[in-house]
């Protein structure tokens, strides 16, 4: 390549980054801004983190949130990876082209349209919006994440070594749990984390199907917001950020590691012949 | 270096035995992938203790006809027996068979010992047992200083060799070899069909080998099938392959070959008159099989080791005397081919041996040459 | 007998479940709610009024109660000329913001595609990360950057560009959805640009020079084309939920810009009009089935 491009490369690259972390960044700061004026800096401070702890209200809706998070989390994984698994196994059975339609679609699917609908049906089959409806919600949602990101850990999972398995003896279920689960298991946990934080993101499914006692922290901030900006919100958001980009980081620098790790094996036995 | 190689072989051909019993046989087998045929009205016979080679081009339904018997793929139609058992309807984790995997499959997670004790795990072998069984088959595959490595800790000979000590660790009836050795070079590949044929010998197991290679196929097997299309063209020894081939594909296929056409003026006595008109000449030889009537098209099969060539012209009246020009030479080291190009223009290959080192050789490009051969060396096989 | 359920009926079982575990869910919890979202939003508004219609009598007395159906609903959407506009405004909206998402997009995915090999995993997880973080968090961040007395204005006047008095006006515009619609969808439209960049083979614009096409040609005649799978599968991957979006337009957008996803929303919430709210997520569906479709296409071919 040659020096003019590969200065727009650098440029464009500097550019967009600076695009999407900037106002980040700016949020995080003015977290610490004595002032509740939020534009105004009145110097350093953490009161508003102190303020935090001591609103019940968000500390429940954060009590709220998590417990969703990883209750829906858990069965999205579950389901998703079934559906992952019978869209790549499963090649032809009656019906295969509407359950392929049905995992693809939630993921474009406007949310005003899916929470609606969700709502409507649980109103339908007499079932209390709260808690468990927004679990539902999630699940339903989230499933459909865990499958596509899982299902493109199965297309590269070699299939001869699940019939190694069966044909050394063991039956299909066990194989499932001895050889392909282990194997594609990144794919799982990078699901189950997608899921968990798509639904800690959500607010618009989430108040569709909400009700009494089942307030989440993105309901709770969207009504915050609507009153205007205050540091509060900053120093939550902040909060939230910083527990995502740890637990982010700290996953792929993980599986990044014991890549190295097999890569740095693989050289040693191919240097010692 | 040279090692001691197992038992001699002694004579062994059950299939000429009509009292035994096969131990595996496909009975009209038949398999359609949609509206494919990729093995078609199959049957096959192997005996227990054979070491049976599938030969065949790509996409010919080797591995097809192998993913049968281990019960990954279900027969369209016909039925497979073992030890008399019809297999259908028996999944591949009750079959009393193994394969080892072209890719070879091993279980990344796992180290060499987790891998080579799956199997035994599966049946509920006890501790005790697995363990010495393990360190059994470590040995046998001289791998012993790797049991905890991982499969990618491993070269490609190691794995290899894990991935046939996994199959072999059940002890299974029948043992399948999808092209075992195809990502071997070709010494550590040569070194290993060796071993692979003691192994056989020393457990006495039933193998069914898939091999691309034919002179891996004639090196280790008791009796090869060449297959074509899904179908079975010949089964026989190595020799009876290379020396009787049943048809022109046969021919073609297994080895070098010479094929000259013509049409067959006389049959006598198994002794087939063929006028060439091609390279103006008439051939006398063996018929193959097939019923050889006068007036068929017919062609003239021989092997280029077994055609003499010279400079001198024959006495008058030898049968079989072909002339020609020296049209190029191939210097292989042990041998050199001659192509000799024939009055019609055809060209027909002679190999020499080289018996000495010298570096002058009589014959050279554009000496006119006889080509003579005995009256046995070929075989006539109609079109 | 024991045999047989080993040996036949447990591993066909298990198959079944696989399969029917999901699909049940999904049938239940994504594709029934479309059918009664549909009813409902032919029955009369007054079956729905709340507080929150007590369903004595489960299921088959609420679905009898529906059966008066009506095309009123509809009726209404085309009587007023809100509606139309809004889901008029927001496919305009959507096609807008999905151009300058590719516009802003493709330079960047160019640019991690042709990064040094040991920068492109950094870089993506670099795209990904603002992904992980709240959606509603990175809409409000963009709040005190855009309001009048907001951190752009004071820049600009620190830098002197406007006066002391003077304010920029671009929260509650339009204009603050699009900057809004483009800060969320980045990592949306960068992904499958970057994917598909980054599988062309740079060896090919090698050829294409070694050919005598100078680089800025070769850009549209080789790169373009083959990144062209990425770009259709970024485009619809942002248009389609943009054309519903509810919370950049309601955060960023004010009284002025319209947007289905807004009306919706106040429809339900406001008016607690579930039947109209239906029709109008009924209408959006519909709309939107086609590039659904087409989405779906690609995401099998992929
Ligand atoms: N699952 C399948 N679906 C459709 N066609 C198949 C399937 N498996 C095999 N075939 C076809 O059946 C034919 C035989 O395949 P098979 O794998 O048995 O060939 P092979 O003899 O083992 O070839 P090779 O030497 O290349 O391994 C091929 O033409 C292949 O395309
Ligand atoms: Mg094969």
């Amino acid at each position: 390549m040659n020096k003019s491009t590969s200065w727009f490369n650098i440029t464009s690259l500097v550019f967009g980054f600076a695009f999407l972390y900037v106002p980040i960044l700016i949020l995080v700061v003015y977290s610490f801004n004595a002032s509740k004026l939020v534009t105004v800096w009145g110097g350093f401070s953490t009161q508003w983190y102190v303020e935090l702890v001591h609103d019940q209200a968000i500390i429940d809706a954060a009590w709220v949130t998590i417990r969703v998070g990883i209750i829906s989390a858990s069965f999205a994984t579950v389901l998703g990876t079934m559906a992952a698994l019978v869209l790549d196994r499963y090649r032809k059975f009656h019906g295969r082209a509407l359950f392929s339609g049905m995992v693809y679609a939630p993921l474009v699917m406007p949310e005003v349209i899916t929470g609606l609908s969700l709502l409507l049906l649980f109103v339908a089959i007499g079932f209390d919006r709260g808690f468990w409806a927004v679990v539902i919600a999630h699940t339903t949602l989230t499933m459909c994440f865990v499958a596509v990101v899982v299902q493109s850990r199965l297309v590269t999972l070699d299939r001869s070594l699940e019939e190694a398995a069966l044909d050394l003896g063991c039956p299909p279920v066990k194989t499932f749990f001895l050889i392909t689960l282990p194997l594609i298991l990144p794919g799982v946990v990078a699901g189950w984390m997608l899921a968990f934080t798509l639904s800690l993101d959500d607010l618009v499914i989430a108040s569709f199907n909400t009700g009494p006692g089942a307030t989440t922290l993105p309901i709770k901030i969207y009504s915050m917001v609507r009153l205007g900006v205050t540091p509060e919100i900053n120093a939550i958001s902040t909060i939230l950020i910083s527990v995502i980009a740890v637990g982010v980081i700290a996953a792929s620098v993980l599986s990044h590691r014991s890549q190295v790790e097999k890569e740095k094996a693989e050289r040693a036995v191919f240097l010692a012949g | 270096m040279i090692e001691a190689v197992g038992p001699i072989k002694r004579k062994f051909a059950p299939w000429d035995d009509p009292t035994l019993k096969p131990f595996i046989r496909f009975e009209n087998v038949t398999k359609r992938f949609g509206d494919f045929t990729a093995v078609d009205n199959l049957t096959l016979d192997i005996y227990e203790r054979e070491f049976f080679a599938l030969l065949g081009p790509s996409g010919c339904g080797k591995t097809t006809l192998m993913r049968m018997l281990a019960g990954f793929e279900q027969p369209t139609e016909g039925r497979i027996l073992l030890d008399g058992k019809d297999l259908s309807g028996i999944p591949p984790y009750k079959r009393p068979v193994n394969m080892m995997f072209q890719s070879y499959a091993l279980f990344p997670h796992m180290t060499v010992e987790g891998n080579i004790a799956f199997g035994l795990k599966q049946e509920g072998m006890d501790t005790s047992n697995i363990s010495t069984r393990v360190a059994e088959m470590l040995e046998l595959v001289k791998l012993e200083k790797f049991a905890k490595r991982k499969p990618h800790q491993l070269s490609g000979g190691q794995r290899q060799r894990v991935a046939l000590a996994r199959s072999l660790a059940k002890r299974p009836k029948v043992l399948l070899l999808d092209e075992p050795l195809g990502a071997l070079d070709k010494k550590l590949r040569e070194e290993t069909q060796f071993e692979l044929m003691d192994i056989q010998m020393e457990l006495g197991m039933t193998f069914l080998i898939v091999t691309h290679d034919q002179e891996e196929a004639m090196t280790v097997s008791d009796r090869i099938a060449v297959m074509n299309h899904g179908v079975i063209a010949q089964i026989g020894t190595a020799s009876e392959i290379y020396e009787q081939p049943a048809s022109r594909y046969v021919a073609d296929f297994v080895g070098d070959i010479n094929l000259i056409d013509g049409t067959v003026t006389a049959v006598d006595d198994g002794n087939v008159t063929l006028h060439c008109a091609g390279v103006d000449a008439t051939i006398v030889a063996e018929a193959g099989p097939g019923e050889v009537t006068v007036g068929a098209e017919a062609g003239f099969a021989i092997r280029p080791e077994k055609v003499q060539i010279s400079l001198e012209a024959p006495p008058v009246g030898t049968p079989n005397v072909l002339s020609g020009e020296v049209w190029d030479i191939g210097y292989l080291g042990d041998i050199s081919v001659y192509r000799v190009r024939l009055a019609g223009g055809s060209i027909v290959k002679a190999t020499v041996a080289n018996l000495t080192r010298i570096v002058e050789r009589p014959i050279t490009w554009e000496d006119k040459v006889y080509l003579t051969w005995p009256a046995d060396a070929g075989v006539i096989l109609l079109k | 007998m024991a045999e047989r359920w080993t040996q036949d009926v447990k591993p066909f079982l298990a198959k079944w479940a696989l399969v029917a575990v999901p699909y049940l869910w999904s049938l239940l919890f994504f594709l029934a709610p479309f059918l009664i979202i549909f009813k409902i939003s032919l029955s009369q508004t007054a079956i729905a009024m709340p507080p929150y219609v007590p369903v004595i009598g489960g299921l088959g007395d609420f679905l009898a109660k529906l059966s008066d159906f009506t095309f009123d609903n509809y009726v209404f959407l085309t009587e007023d000329p809100l509606y139309y506009s809004a889901y008029l405004s927001s496919l305009r909206i959507a096609l807008v913001s999905t151009i300058l998402l590719l516009i802003v997009g493709y330079p960047i995915a160019y640019g991690m595609a042709r990064a040094p090999k040991s920068l492109r995993n950094a870089l993506v997880m670099a795209v990904i990360l603002p992904f992980w973080t709240s959606f509603l968090i990175r809409v409000y961040a963009w709040i005190g950057i855009l309001k009048p007395e907001g951190l752009i204005t004071i820049a600009l006047q620190s830098l002197g560009i406007l006066g002391p008095d003077e304010q920029i006006h671009v929260y509650n515009t339009e204009i603050a959805v699009f900057i809004g619609i483009v800060y969320s969808y980045l990592p949306f439209m960068v992904l499958p640009l970057y994917a598909a960049l980054e599988k062309l083979d740079a060896t090919l614009l090698e050829a294409a020079a070694d050919l005598g096409c100078p680089p800025t040609k070769s850009f549209w005649v080789i790169t373009f084309p083959l990144s062209l799978p990425g770009v259709i599968a970024g485009c619809f991957l942002c248009f389609i939920p943009i054309v519903g979006e509810f919370v950049i337009p309601d955060l960023l957008g004010g009284s002025e810009t319209l947007m289905i996803g807004k009306t919706l929303w106040a429809e339900f919430f406001n008016n607690r009009d579930w039947p109209v709210s239906s029709a109008v997520a009924v209408v959006l569906l519909i709309i939107l089935v086609v590039p659904i479709v087409i989405f779906q296409n690609q995401q099998k071919k992929a």
